[in-house]
């Protein structure tokens, strides 16, 4: 599974109502990202790391040629560190920031399955306050009874990178 | 005359052409001595002459006017009519760099200098109107044709201009085709206009054995009908009436004049060129708003980033990469498993291969490699206004112009060059009388010279001026608490004190004899490409200033180092030597920030450990190695664990997909894959000196 590639866009079934997301655990809950956006799926392998960055940047890797930044999605959501086992995957995605794509790869506990989502089966998130993590919630889906959380990476990936605006949850 | 969207790429290339020729103008221009040499004159004309046909075709109806006014007088010239006298090289010159903010103007779609362009207008005109025994009155020419609202020669036609159609008497010259034009051009124009017949006259065709291909035999009868002003008839036929016969006739109107006709029949005879420029001008300033309002020119497209490639480098490159295909298919052929003896062979292929990459690697990096000619043909223009301002005698000489580097490099050193000529020109060399005095030539010279060595470019602007006024220099940087009162320093160091930040304000330039403003500009911009510049000078002799840079900014010749588990790349070019550090050379202040006396500086030691936040081999000064850098004439000492081979790395930014990073450079892959960071040598130094760890750099 670690190894699994998937090609943006391959197998795109449904309808114009419904979405595909690629999942991924991470502490126990399941994460969705547009599938789109996804541009592959690797091992974790060694970082070079970065001076002056937030701790949930854990350093650099070359990525055929290209210097690609690494972020430990626990870490950014200020979840409980663990080792990185035999199932931690990198999910490379593309995300647009202020300045343009930047390709960024997040580390999670496991890649799960890909889902059609239905927009009629999506939920805004509540509107916790204080909980600035939630900004990154697209939406809440239900599939086979399970919740599934919808992550706008754009926000989540695209502001870490380019702005800082939003502090490291990891500081918790 | 609209321009479709997919004749933006072909107007690209006419802008990017038309500042070309533009160049070659301007460095024609300067080489015209008092005689007029034809084939110099040839090669100006020709440039003018091709910006006016392009301007024309996309609809540019101003710059090919203008254009126009400027071609007429070099075809007096050529012809011999008119004299090369210096007042018209200078209005030509001057012409040429309105010609180059129109140009610049017309492609950001920006509105036009119509004063100057109008006051040049009738300096050229002026100029063609001194001749004693033909005198058109160029003061009454000039305003009309400079911004006048009404054009005498429409006015017949205009009251025409309504008709339902046109017929045209069309008669070129034979040599229409040589001077670049296109008839089937301009039908098309016409034929977007309406609908367009068009009828050839074949009776001049001569025999097939005496045709020559590039002569013109044909004339044209033109009908073309529809609501068409007669401006629009003028802008296609501008570029053209000059070299033919036209004869315009409203066809088919109630109103139509019984012959409205125009004979523009204007062979390239000096005598009738104040005429044919009397008439370009009407259809230029109709023109002007519908040229204006269309054009959907991308706006600032100036810096597409694009570049010019000589055709042997991208066949160069195509050639190596044939061969690297050979290479790899004769390696594949051991896939199927290797047999001891073919190990030999195996060990060859592989050899070869790694050549193949080599040279391909060079070749794609020379594709951004531009001559520093393109840096040094504005020399002598800016060295010929300058001097003339100044009363000054220089002589200009380069050298080394075909010497090449990398286009980035060569875009971001042209202004610091400028500014150091500039400087050289305005402080160095002095006026003709006091170089008499001190026993030198009336004329002074300037070189600039650029070469290769030991894989950097070094660029020399030398003069023979008065050279610096140390004394005076040390004086100053005293009183500025530069330098330490008692403080000895050797002649270079005195130099180079004009490259202190203290040194730029203006009040200096009086007092101080040497150089002034922004060197220390100078001085970082060069550091900021890695490079370094220096100058040495001999009182009363003169002034070398040498900037050595490196070839490229995508490739980097690094030391690694090692600090605890990871691995930083240096330039090599900001090491100055590394060090084994005794312990009793170090020492800390305010039990802090440790020093290190390296001979008689005192150098601040910076612990890349503690900057970057990793565990090292240790902690102090001195069990390390302590790389000694320098930038921006600060040093400092740089403490590592290790270091580890010297290689040349591609750069690779990290902003491309994360952000930049205080103290890094940017990162490189290693040959195992890794990626390792590349340090920020000024940055670093910067960082230290402002946290707090001030140490002078020039401690007694």
């Amino acid at each position: 599974m670690s190894t699994a590639k998937t090609t943006a866009g391959a197998d795109r079934s449904g309808t114009d109502s419904s979405e595909q997301y690629l999942t991924f655990m991470l502490a126990g809950e399941e994460y969705g990202v547009d599938i789109l956006r996804v541009q592959e799926i690797k091992g974790w392998d060694k970082v070079t790391r970065i001076p002056h960055t937030p701790d949930y940047v854990l350093g650099v890797i070359n990525l055929r040629g290209a210097v690609v930044p690494i972020l430990d999605l626990r870490r950014r959501f200020g979840l409980e560190t663990i080792e990185f086992g035999p199932t931690t995957v990198v999910i490379v995605v593309r995300v647009m920031s202020g300045r343009g794509e930047r390709t960024v790869g997040v580390v999670v506990d496991a890649v799960s399955e890909v889902y059609n989502v239905d927009a009629d089966d999506t939920k805004p998130p509540p509107d916790v306050c204080g909980s600035v993590d939630t900004v990154f919630v697209k939406a809440l889906a239900t599939i086979e009874e399970k919740m599934l959380i919808l992550l706008d990476i754009d926000r989540l990936i695209g502001n870490s990178i380019v702005d800082e605006v939003v502090p490291a949850g990891a500081a918790a | 005359m609209t321009i479709d969207p997919e004749m933006a790429e072909i107007v690209k290339v006419f802008f990017q052409e038309s500042r070309e020729g533009l160049d070659a103008m301007e460095s024609g221009l300067l080489g015209l001595g008092a005689t007029a040499d034809t084939e110099n004159i040839n090669t100006i004309f020709r440039a003018a002459h091709s910006i006016k046909g392009g301007s024309a075709t996309f609809g540019f109806a101003e710059v090919a006017a203008f254009t126009h006014g400027v071609e007429t007088l070099l075809d007096e010239m050529r012809n011999g009519v008119r004299p090369v006298t210096s007042e018209a090289v200078q209005t030509l010159l001057q012409a040429c760099d309105c010609l180059r903010e129109m140009i610049a103007a017309t492609e950001a779609e920006q509105p036009l200098d119509q004063g100057r362009i109008a006051t040049l207008n009738s300096d050229i005109l002026h100029i063609l109107g001194e001749r004693p025994n033909e005198a058109p009155p160029p003061a009454a020419s000039a305003p009309n044709h400079g911004a006048g609202p009404a054009a005498p020669a429409a006015g017949p036609a205009a009251g025409a201009g309504q008709s339902t159609g046109w017929r045209i008497v069309f008669e070129p010259v034979a040599e229409l085709l040589r001077l670049r034009n296109e008839p089937t051009r301009m039908f098309a124009e016409l034929e977007r206009l309406g609908t367009f017949a068009a009828r050839a006259d074949v009776s001049r065709l001569p025999a097939l054995d005496a045709l020559d291909p590039e002569s013109c035999y044909l004339s044209w009868t033109l009908e073309v009908s529809g609501q068409i002003p007669r401006p629009k008839l003028d802008e296609i036929f501008d570029w053209v009436d000059s070299h033919c016969r036209l004869e315009f006739t409203p066809t088919g109107s109630a109103t139509a004049a019984p012959a409205a006709v125009q004979a523009a029949s204007c062979a390239p005879a000096p005598s009738a060129a104040p005429a044919a420029e009397a008439k370009t001008a009407p259809p230029a300033d109709a023109e002007r708003s519908p040229a204006a309002v269309s054009a959907p020119v991308q706006k600032a497209a100036a810096e597409s980033g694009s570049i010019r490639v000589a055709t042997e480098k991208v066949d160069g490159i195509i050639n190596l990469v044939g061969e690297l295909l050979i290479t790899q298919s004769m390696l594949s052929g051991f896939a199927d498993g290797i047999d001891p003896d073919d190990l030999d062979r195996l060990r060859q292929g592989l050899s070869q291969l790694a050549r193949n990459t080599r040279e391909l690697q060079e070749s794609v990096m020379q594709i951004r490699m531009l001559p520093i000619s393109f840096a040094f043909n504005r020399f002598p223009r800016i060295v010929h206004d300058l001097s003339r301002k100044l009363g000054k005698k220089v002589e200009l000489k380069l050298s080394g112009e075909g010497t090449e580097l990398d286009k980035t490099v060569l875009e971001k050193i042209s202004d610091p060059l400028v500014h150091l000529v500039r400087n050289a020109l305005d402080h160095g060399l002095e006026i003709p009388d006091r170089r008499l005095a001190a026993g030198k030539q009336e004329t002074g010279t300037l070189e600039l010279a650029a070469f290769h060595e030991g894989g950097n470019i070094i660029i020399e602007v030398r003069d023979d001026g008065a050279g610096l006024n140390k004394t005076k220099i040390l004086q100053k940087a005293r009183e500025r608490g530069l330098v330490a009162a008692d403080q000895e320093l050797t002649d270079e160091q005195i130099d180079n004190l004009i490259f202190m930040p203290g040194f730029s304000t203006a009040d200096q330039i009086s007092d101080v004899s040497g150089r002034g403003v922004g060197m220390d500009v100078v001085r970082r911009n060069i550091n900021d490409l890695g490079g370094h510049v220096q100058i040495s000078s001999k009182e009363g002799l003169g002034s070398t200033i040498r900037i050595r840079l490196p070839l490229t900014l995508a490739i980097l010749d690094g030391q690694l180092v090692r600090v605890g588990k990871e691995i930083y790349i240096i330039s090599l070019l900001a090491i100055v030597e590394t060090i084994q550090v005794p312990r009793e050379r170090v020492n800390k202040l305010v039990g802090r920030t440790e020093v290190f006396r390296l001979r008689e500086e005192y150098l601040p030691v910076v612990k890349l450990c503690d900057q970057f936040g990793v565990e090292p081999d240790s902690r102090s000064a001195e069990d390390g190695l302590l790389v000694v850098v320098e930038a921006d004439g600060k040093r400092a000492g740089v403490l590592v664990d290790d270091l580890l081979a010297q290689q040349q790395v591609v750069i690779k930014s990290l902003e491309s997909n994360f952000k930049s990073v205080s103290g890094i450079a940017g990162a490189t892959i290693l040959g195992d894959g890794t990626v390792a960071l590349i340090i920020d040598v000024p940055g670093l130094i910067r960082s230290v000196i402002n946290s707090g760890g001030a140490i002078s750099a020039h401690a007694a």
